[in-house]
């Protein structure tokens, strides 16, 4: 298994009694929330973080891109790669990823991942995504567009990738009459993709094609949900005519180790319950414009699932649905081990950093992670698949 | 007596109510799509011959996945009035349909006898935001849609079936496609409102807040000869909230525009 250290960049210094008069940290929280004096340190702090994870041996280091919100500062997350693109010099750099679908000009994407994979001589990771369903509301983008706008800027993107130019490109959304990418990419034919997504039915088999053969990376999903998912790629994949490799499987999600499991579980506590019950927070409103899921789909989650969008999520629960991985390095050794034999995945996306948790224990984290738990997965590839 | 009919626009079913006599009037249903209609149809069926359709991705009509904005939708609705073969009426819209029928009767004034614009959509008013509907939860857009506490508490207190639910899900997409961006207008419209030489209503709630009553004066300043009626106590659904001086105002209106 290959191992990643993924980074929001949240914002820590959060004053979590913002509950008492928001809805939400993101989209409708002011901005005044935020101190550029803490900002200044944090931005600096996370970057060494993601430094330290490369020293200590993780396979890559991971960005993504949020908007208008507390829960993750990078807005344009090529700027923290780029940051990193000199100083990261063993591990990938990814971003997980640019929301295609919020951009009017897509190929600015194409132009900045191309950039990074040139300088880093192709460690990079080009990961498209949707963006979540608040940023359509805090770019003014029309979701109901959403996926049409994502495919039809995810194949500019690979022809001006792979394509002698200049080339014409005409869309719905987007049209040119001039795309010549300079610099091509350093990858050939291109750098890797990975899709990271909650994982709908059709995500997954558009992922799974075999022109693709993208990398899906799971985000959020209890374990249960996750193995389900995972098995979907496998059988789409069958059915396309192939056997999907534990390299086209990947999962996203917060760990934290310490010398013991009650160290860790009391570390962790009040920083992973932040994470999930005040940064991530928001209304079914804010998750799920019109139109960003079928009718159908938003209403089975309506009938279904009203009361746990917004569920109060303790430590002990999401550590029970394997949302989480806490304890002493034994435990998420055994935790990790069933993990990765159910979901039959190649890559693990460790998010080591969560809510307000502050540096010493990022730090340390990091550390006993990699030096307790990482080596015990080298060197196995999994054929894996869900019991 | 009001019978259900469907019609082919286009490869895209239309669910229409048709019923009442006197001149045909085609009334356009808002973002909540038919449902608020319902109460006061048939007394709008004493005096006209009301068509009120389900518009395309509304109700019980189909996707029409090809109309990508009111543009699509406008010259739709022409082609269903030829459909129907009706040459003239009177049209009356509400919110979403508000901002429909003004774009129909910009294209073909000569078609309309006469317009009625309800708290329409349509126009933005700098400085005074509309409210965001798509931001509110089905309790808070029933406080700011409705100013009587009491019929507050009715619409609260209402089970809705799975049925009731898809249909709503259904409304919001589509209002969502035709008006998530620009927010409920067309920058445009503004410039072409002079070309609405017939009689022409303005009929707003004081207490809407999802167009406030600013947008009531916007429009009229840009349509000067317009009538303009403005209800106290009464928020985004006049024909709810103030049914009686709305339909009197709304019989009188287009009495005397066939005269």
């Amino acid at each position: 298994m290959k191992f990643y250290s993924f980074h929001l960049m949240p914002y820590g210094a959060l004053d979590l009694d913002y509950v008492e008069k928001h809805v939400s940290a993101s989209l409708v929280l002011p901005n005044t929330y935020y101190d550029p004096q803490i900002g200044h340190q944090l931005y600096n702090r996370y970057l060494d973080e993601l430094e330290l994870a490369d020293e200590l041996g993780f396979d890559g280091v991971c960005v993504n891109e949020h908007h208008q919100s507390a829960y993750g500062l990078m807005p344009t997350p090529a700027v923290m790669a780029g940051a990193l693109s000199r100083s990261v010099k063993r591990g990938k750099i990814c971003i997980l990823g640019r929301a295609l679908p919020l951009l009017s000009n897509p190929l600015s994407v194409a132009e900045e991942y191309a950039m990074l994979d040139n300088i880093t001589g192709g460690r990079f990771i080009a990961g498209f995504v949707r963006g979540i369903g608040v940023e359509y509301h805090a770019t003014g983008v029309n979701p109901t567009y959403s996926l049409e706008r994502f495919h039809e800027a995810h194949d500019l993107i690979i022809r001006a990738w792979t394509e002698e130019g200049p080339f014409p490109f005409e869309g719905k959304h987007y049209s040119y009459n001039y795309v010549n990418l300079w610099p091509r990419p350093f990858q050939q034919p291109h750098p890797d993709v990975w899709i990271p997504s909650g994982g709908s039915l059709e995500t997954i088999r558009w992922a799974s094609d075999p022109k693709r053969k993208y990398v899906y990376l799971n985000v959020y999903s209890n374990v249960d949900v996750a193995c389900g998912l995972m098995d979907t790629y496998r059988n789409c994949a069958e059915a396309y005519g192939y056997t999907a490799s534990s390299e086209q499987l990947g999962m996203a999600l917060p760990i934290y180790v310490a010398e013991t499991d009650a160290i860790a579980r009391r570390e962790a506590k009040p920083h992973i319950e932040a994470f999930f019950n005040k940064f991530l927070r928001m209304t079914n409103e804010m998750l799920l414009p019109p139109g960003y899921t079928s009718v159908s789909s938003l209403k089975t989650l309506l009938i279904t699932s009203r009361e746990t969008l917004m569920a109060n999520h303790s430590l002990e629960a999401v550590d029970k649905l394997g949302m989480f991985l806490v304890g002493s390095p034994e435990t998420v050794r055994e935790r990790l081990a069933e993990f990765e034999q159910r979901l039959g995945i190649g890559h693990l996306c460790a998010i080591m950093q969560f809510g307000s948790l502050p540096h010493a224990q990022t730090k340390r984290n990091l550390e006993l992670f990699a030096e307790e738990v990482m080596p015990h997965f080298r060197a196995k590839v999994t054929a894996g698949s869900c019991a | 007596m009001v019978t259900e009919h469907r019609i082919d626009i286009r490869g895209c079913q239309v669910a229409y109510q048709r019923g009442g006599k006197g001149e045909p009037l085609l009334l356009l249903h808002g973002m909540d799509g038919r449902a608020s209609w319902d109460s006061v149809l048939s007394r709008l069926t004493e005096h006209h011959d009301v068509i009120l359709p389900d518009h395309p991705g509304f109700g019980a009509s189909g996707s029409g996945e090809w109309i990508d904005d009111m543009a699509d939708l406008a010259l739709f609705y022409l082609d269903f009035l030829d459909a129907l073969q009706i040459e003239q009426c009177h049209l009356a819209g509400h919110c979403l349909g508000g901002w429909l029928a003004a774009e129909v009767s910009v294209m073909q004034p000569q078609r309309f006898k006469s317009l009625s614009l309800c708290a329409a959509a349509g126009i933005r008013v700098d400085g005074c935001p509309m409210g965001d509907a798509f931001l509110w939860n089905p309790d808070d857009t029933i406080g700011q849609l409705i100013v009587d506490p009491q019929a507050r508490e009715t619409m609260r207190a209402k089970q809705s079936s799975e049925r009731d639910i898809e249909l709503m899900l259904k409304a919001r997409q589509m209002s969502a496609r035709l008006a998530w961006h620009p927010r409920f207008h067309n920058p445009h419209l503004r410039k072409w409102l002079h070309r609405l030489t017939m009689p022409t209503m303005i009929q707003w709630g004081e207490s809407d807040r999802l167009f406030p009553v600013a947008y009531a004066h916007g429009y009229h300043a840009m349509i000067p000869h317009a009538q303009l009626h403005l209800y106290r106590d009464c928020g985004h659904f006049p024909m709810l909230e103030a049914t009686d001086r709305y339909l009197e105002h709304l019989n009188a209106f287009t009495a005397k525009a066939s005269a």
